[in-house]
């Protein structure tokens, strides 16, 4: 068996996922690539999301009874577990919605009905990247087209980088708002966030950052990023479907506008108008994902018994290691940095010219799951003149074997076609 | 072997070797697109009021998407409207059948080489792609009908 350094000890931690022994197609072993579409979920997850409804369910912030009290006691205790997993100063700052794509679609409604100085109006700028999941593209043209504000957007590199050379004429004094993916669903690239929040700090833009395939994989410190807003989701990180986290500093929370209105995110209500509860629960209206928010704390906890360096390690040796072999296959072509530097652990391929849907049915055929398509990032296809790519992504619980397992596969898929 | 059942050498034939592909003359012109997996088509029809006279189509997508836009001109082209459109009927039916439906031999005079998408409908994932050019196909013949109709009201 391959050993790399900084590797986990998988044999361990795959016992922990019970879906990772699945057979598939006729008692082949599944080997599971498709992580940054979402993550599997260990037992000690499955554990507390059953335990919670056995045991503990009740709806939340009201009730006197037992229950309620115990419900609404996991749910703020999962809220301090993600606070102190991405070092916020304050539990306060951290809103759960249903996911990343809520998350980012909250901030964007926040600066669409907020007040000077937040107030995105047809005399702003907003900016993005070319390499955005649609999640962190169409809110802001919707935004966009609503108010009139431009926006304008990074372009990439041939080797699937940011492209930053004109980065003070895309940043200006007019821009309101910079919104960035950390780690790309399809490049695989980490992008540079100092250049990118210095230059905003400069003009007095607020920085949104979009931490989906980063919080998962690498230890988060929304302190260190100093962005004003950070969005992930749980699904991705060993918790269930259903969670999503937006965090924001808490001036900004108490400034800006509720989006969504209803019970729980007030704090008066009368026929003629009402007042608002103070952050997070201004932005959390009506009954919350309760068992997921749980969940997820319980992720966290998986995760911490880990260690995100840990993972973070693993992950690069994998990268490193898929990188070589994958670059060993004829006719493949890496979309994104052909190297594991400032690389995470998704990688996107061409192979030849057959088409990835046809790619992901025969290694479907051989029990190897990966994502086909545009990743719900068609621009980046555009960008680098292809249709689609074939993604595999790895965890924490993927091994050298399973990279192996996918070159062989590929091998399959050149014979299959050729 | 499964995957066989999907990969009929009749469709990879089709794939490797499409027939009537290419844009040429035609009566209305549709785009359609697959927005799950990207698979695009630009497809032509030339209809002279009684008989398909044409299928011309473009596009990229995998080998199932592309294999049956040329099934489509092969059963197609040639073919009296009424026929043409009971062609597509069938096919939409083995497709939508989840692999239900075993193609009886009336099924098989109707669909010929179409038949062998019938282990395609047992992929939910790639339905869509084998119906995305007839369904472009059924847009385009309605686009032409109602444009006759337009004409003929205002005749």
């Amino acid at each position: 068996m391959t050993q790399l350094p900084g590797l986990l000890d998988t044999e361990a931690i795959r016992k922990d996922f019970p879906i990772l022994d699945r057979l598939v197609h006729d008692g082949k072993k599944l080997v599971y690539l498709d992580n940054a579409a979402t993550s599997q979920t260990p037992r000690q997850v499955l554990d507390v999301l059953s335990e919670y409804y056995e045991e503990h369910n009740a709806n939340v912030h009201r009730g006197v009874h037992v229950l309620a009290e115990e419900a609404t006691a996991l749910y703020e205790g999962a809220r301090d577990k993600v606070a102190a997993f991405i070092n916020a100063p304050s539990r306060d700052e951290v809103i759960f919605t249903k996911n990343a794509s809520e998350s980012l679609n909250l901030v964007a409604n926040m600066l669409g009905w907020a007040d000077e100085p937040y107030r995105v109006d047809q005399d702003t700028e907003i900016v993005i990247t070319e390499m955005e999941h649609h999640s962190n593209i169409v809110p802001w043209q919707l935004l966009s087209q609503r108010t009139g504000a431009k926006l304008k957007w990074f372009g990439l590199t041939d080797d699937g980088r940011l492209d930053l050379s004109n980065i003070d004429e895309i940043i200006t004094e007019k821009t309101k708002i910079v919104s960035f993916v950390l780690v790309s669903n399809i490049l695989g690239t980490v992008n540079p966030v100092e250049a990118i929040v210095r230059r905003a700090q400069e003009v007095g833009a607020l920085v949104c950052i979009d931490a989906s395939q980063a919080a998962p994989h690498m230890p988060l410190d929304v302190q260190a990023l100093q962005a004003d807003f950070v969005a992930f989701t749980g699904h991705k990180m060993c918790g269930p479907t259903g969670i999503g986290v937006l965090w924001g500093r808490q001036e900004l929370l108490e400034d800006l506008p509720p989006f969504l209105g209803g019970g729980e995110m007030i704090e008066t209500v009368s026929m003629h108008s009402s007042t608002f509860a103070p952050a997070p629960h201004k932005f959390e209206a009506g009954t919350p994902p309760i068992a997921q928010a749980v969940g997820l704390g319980a992720a966290i906890d998986y995760l911490n018994s880990i260690g995100m360096d840990r993972v973070l390690a693993h992950e690069h040796a994998l990268t490193e290691y898929a990188v070589k072999r994958l670059l060993e296959v004829p006719d493949l072509r890496i979309i994104g940095p052909a190297t594991a530097e400032d690389r995470g652990a998704a990688i996107s391929f061409t192979l030849g010219d057959i088409h990835p849907h046809d790619v992901g049915q025969v290694l479907d055929e051989q029990g190897i799951a990966v994502r086909v398509g545009h990743h719900c990032a068609r621009p980046v296809c555009l960008r680098y003149g292809i249709p689609a790519t074939t993604r595999a992504s790895f965890y924490l619980y993927s091994t050298p074997a399973e990279i192996d397992a996918l070159v062989d596969g590929l091998e399959h898929v050149r014979n299959f076609f050729g | 072997m499964k995957l066989d059942s999907m990969y009929q050498d009749v469709i990879l034939d089709h794939y490797k070797n499409p027939h009537g592909r290419g844009l040429r003359d035609g009566d209305a012109e549709v785009h359609h697109v697959n927005p799950t997996c990207g698979d695009e088509i630009t497809l032509r029809v030339k209809y002279d009021g009684t008989t398909i006279k044409d299928v011309s189509y473009e596009g990229q997508g995998c080998s199932i998407s592309q294999a049956s836009a040329s099934v489509l001109n092969d059963l197609l082209v040639g073919k009296e409207l009424a026929e043409a459109q009971k062609i597509q009927e069938t096919f939409l039916e083995l497709m939508q059948s989840r692999g239900r439906v075993e193609p009886d031999e009336e099924m098989e005079d109707i669909l010929e080489d179409a038949v062998a998408f019938a282990g395609v409908s047992k992929y939910p994932a790639r339905v869509k792609c084998a119906l995305l050019s007839w369904m472009a196909w059924k847009d385009a013949t309605a686009q032409v009908l109602g444009g006759a109709d337009a004409e003929r009201k205002t005749a």
